[in-house]
């Protein structure tokens, strides 16, 4: 892992109108790390998202690409960087073909025109990685069940060259086996050497793949904690806001198991 | 002519054939893992068409089903209103009429042509109708009041037209104001200027023995009539579609993707063949064929391959089919509002001296009446949604041929103005009912 961070956020803040979504937050993504980023809903982890994606500019702090202070505003800017996002809402454009999607924004050229059959032949083998069936990679995504849009989202990530992936609840709409695809996903592109977010509110997932969690809670940092050494229990504290005492950790385990 | 229903057929091409849902052929090894069996990319669940012309019916009854109807409506359309015309007056489908159609929907068509572009942002232009007219004046002023050189003053006209487009673009993607409301002042202020340039003199005649106005005029015909005129274009679009067609066959077929069938290939070739040449021969029957009718056929070729293949082209169609996606995909959305409402512009401006040239003069009354309705009434009755993200430039060749048949039509029975405009008013609802109709099946159907 190498000493600086690829994407460093310091002191973010973000507000919109009276609500202040993200108060002073600090992360750190190194090459080949998958940092987890967990909260509970609405703690600011989408909004997080975005600001790193250009998709809300930052009111206040320091985002530092590569060591160096950078400035994202529009997602154009975040693309140019090297970050890909995967988002929530998936954000895919419903009139437009698998191919289309998958390909937006940066189309292959063939002397200067859309080379449609390279992106369809492409397209046909990242998808059967991610061992999802589509009818065909010609329909428009309008037509498409909820997790086979979001596994195009995810591969719509992988195209181009990335050098930070983010991918915001990727799994949420995903069946057992595409689930576990994505998390083979992940240790793949750890494997590439890529920096990874991964925001997730399934504890297993976060555990199996995840070098770090950061927790975000009512839009601050609530610690931040290398998986290795941290217990379930210490990460659901974090999330629900109980301070690191016995008693606390043990109302925490038992509200996490009420939960399950 | 319209290749919209494409992409969904290529798909399909290389299937057995059986009855109903066939086990797929495509199958992909995953890149990455070669231990793993292939993964079928294709769905089994999916329907593929058999193979032959049973194959086509049960598709295209399919296809309409799910309220993918394509030109269907509209050649129909084309078909009744022919057949009551020719009915009333046998004079209607004479080559000298049909010939008179090809060149009065040029003019109108050069309107659609930029309408298309804003209607698959989802949004309308009301102005074109005014800028169309204000090009015309532009130019008049240009070569008679100023001695310009008409070439000159011809791509003056245009520029004026684009920016006058640009601006109205910026408001709308810079400001926010509703295209709607942006377009409707323009519709009002660009009229205005028009009067107010006009103003002493009334009506410009303009000199319709060379320069623009001779090429847009009613006498102007592709080599200068000479008969092999008509058949060579015919036979370069049948050609060009015939390589283009086999071209891509070859490449898919080389990169392992769907392609399509030889027989699809010649049957698709040769409707067109059928189409071209029978055109060429009505037409030549008539004069041959306008100056006019060949550089509007000429835009549509350039602008259908602009939105299709090129980067630019599926911006346009990303920002129709979603903005926010479209925004997080680093398209500049504003950058794109702005081109649309320019090149609408552009072409308003082209419509314009169109009209000039049929008329050989600028007058008060240009721009104005019905041209903004039948514009947006040919972009709609050829396909090309109201709701955005959906459409393809033919819709304004084949919605013109169906608005100035009706408008021939009527003038061939001596109908007047007030009956023109109540049946162009009908047929223009009845397109958006289409539309509407058969975007809720649609969403039935799961191609929202
Ligand atoms: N565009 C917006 N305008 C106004 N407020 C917003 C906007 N986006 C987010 N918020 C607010 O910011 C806060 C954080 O929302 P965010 O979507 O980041 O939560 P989250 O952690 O992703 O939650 P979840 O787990 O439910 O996805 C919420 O209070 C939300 O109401
Ligand atoms: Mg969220």
């Amino acid at each position: 892992m190498s000493a600086t961070p690829v994407l460093a956020l310091r002191g973010v803040s973000k507000r919109f109108g009276a609500v202040q979504a993200l108060t002073d937050v600090e992360l750190e993504v190194h090459a080949g790390e998958v940092v987890a980023l967990v909260g509970d809903n609405g703690a600011g982890k989408s909004t997080l998202v975005k600001t790193i994606a250009g998709v809300h500019p930052i009111d206040d702090g320091v985002i530092e690409w590569e060591g160096k202070p950078v400035s994202i505003n529009r997602p154009h800017d975040a693309q140019g960087l090297g970050v890909a996002t995967v988002y929530q809402d998936l954000a895919l454009c419903d009139n437009l073909d698998v191919v289309g999607n998958l390909y937006l924004g940066r189309e292959l050229l063939r002397r200067g025109v859309i080379d449609e059959v390279t992106m369809e032949k492409n397209a046909r083998e990242l998808l059967s990685t991610l061992s999802i069936r589509i009818p065909s990679v010609r329909i428009p995504i309008a037509s498409l069940s909820g997790g086979q849009r979001q596994v195009v989202a995810i591969a719509r990530a992988l195209i181009g060259d990335p050098k930070v992936v983010i991918l915001d609840e990727p799994t949420a709409a995903l069946g057992v086996e595409q689930t576990a695809q994505v998390l083979d996903l992940v240790e793949r592109l750890r494997e590439r050497n890529l920096g990874v977010i991964l925001i997730s509110h399934n504890m297993a997932d976060v555990k199996a793949v995840a070098d770090t969690v950061a927790v975000l809670r009512l839009g601050k940092n609530n610690g931040s904690f290398p998986v290795k050494d941290t217990s379930h229990e210490e990460i659901i504290a974090a999330i629900t806001g109980a301070t690191e005492n016995a008693v606390t950790r043990r109302a925490g385990r038992r509200t996490a198991e009420a939960a399950k | 002519m319209s290749d919209t229903s494409k992409t969904v057929k290529s798909d399909t091409t290389k299937a057995e054939k059986t009855e109903g849902v066939v086990e797929a052929q495509n199958t992909v090894a995953p890149a990455d893992d070669p231990t793993a069996a292939p993964v079928s990319v294709v769905d089994p669940r999916l329907l593929v068409r058999e193979e032959g012309f049973k194959g086509y019916i049960t598709e295209f009854k399919r296809k309409v089903k799910g309220g993918e109807l394509g030109s269907l409506p509209v050649v129909i359309g084309l078909i009744v209103i022919w057949t009551i015309f020719q009915l009333k007056n046998d004079l209607f489908l004479s080559a000298d009429n049909l010939s008179n159609i090809s060149y009065f929907l040029s003019a109108t068509g050069m309107l659609a042509i930029g309408l298309v572009f804003v209607l698959l942002l989802g949004e309308i232009d009301l102005s074109v109708g005014s800028v169309s007219g204000l090009a015309s004046a532009v130019f008049a002023v240009f070569v008679v009041d100023h001695s310009m050189n008409p070439w000159l003053a011809l791509v003056l006209t245009i520029v004026t037209g684009t920016a006058i487009g640009a601006l109205h673009g910026w408001f709308f993607a810079k400001i926010g104001v509703p295209a709607f409301v942006v377009t409707l002042a323009g519709l009002l202020a660009w009229n205005g200027l028009m009067l107010w340039l006009l103003g002493s003199s009334g009506t410009i005649n303009l000199p319709s023995d060379s320069g623009p106005i001779k090429l847009f005029g009613q006498n102007s015909f592709f080599m200068d009539q000479a008969i092999i005129g008509a058949y060579l274009l015919a036979g370069i679009a049948v050609v060009l579609s015939f390589i283009g067609n086999f071209g891509e066959q070859r490449r898919r077929r080389a990169a392992g993707v769907p392609f399509r069938t030889n027989g699809e290939i010649l049957l698709r070739v040769g409707l067109l063949a059928l189409a071209a040449f029978v055109s060429a021969y009505v037409l030549n029957n008539a004069s041959g064929v306008s100056n006019a009718l060949v550089i509007f056929l000429t835009a549509l070729v350039i602008v259908d391959f602009v939105l299709r293949r090129t980067t630019y082209g599926r911006k346009v169609f990303a920002v129709g089919g979603g903005i926010e996606a479209a925004r997080r995909a680093g398209i500049n959305v504003p950058m794109v509002r702005i081109t649309v409402f320019a090149i609408s512009g552009g072409f308003a401006a082209v419509g314009g001296m169109f009209f000039a040239g049929q008329t050989a003069g600028a007058s008060l009354s240009a721009g104005a009446g019905d041209t903004l309705m039948l514009a947006i009434a040919a972009a709609v009755i050829g396909g090309t949604s109201l709701f955005g993200g959906r459409g393809t430039v033919w819709s304004a060749l084949l919605g013109m041929l169906v608005i100035q048949s009706i408008r021939t039509g009527l003038d061939l029975l001596n109908m007047n103005t007030s009956i023109q405009y109540m049946i162009t008013g009908g047929v223009l609802l009845g397109a958006v009912v289409i539309d509407s109709v058969s975007r809720r099946s649609q969403m039935a159907a799961g191609r929202g």
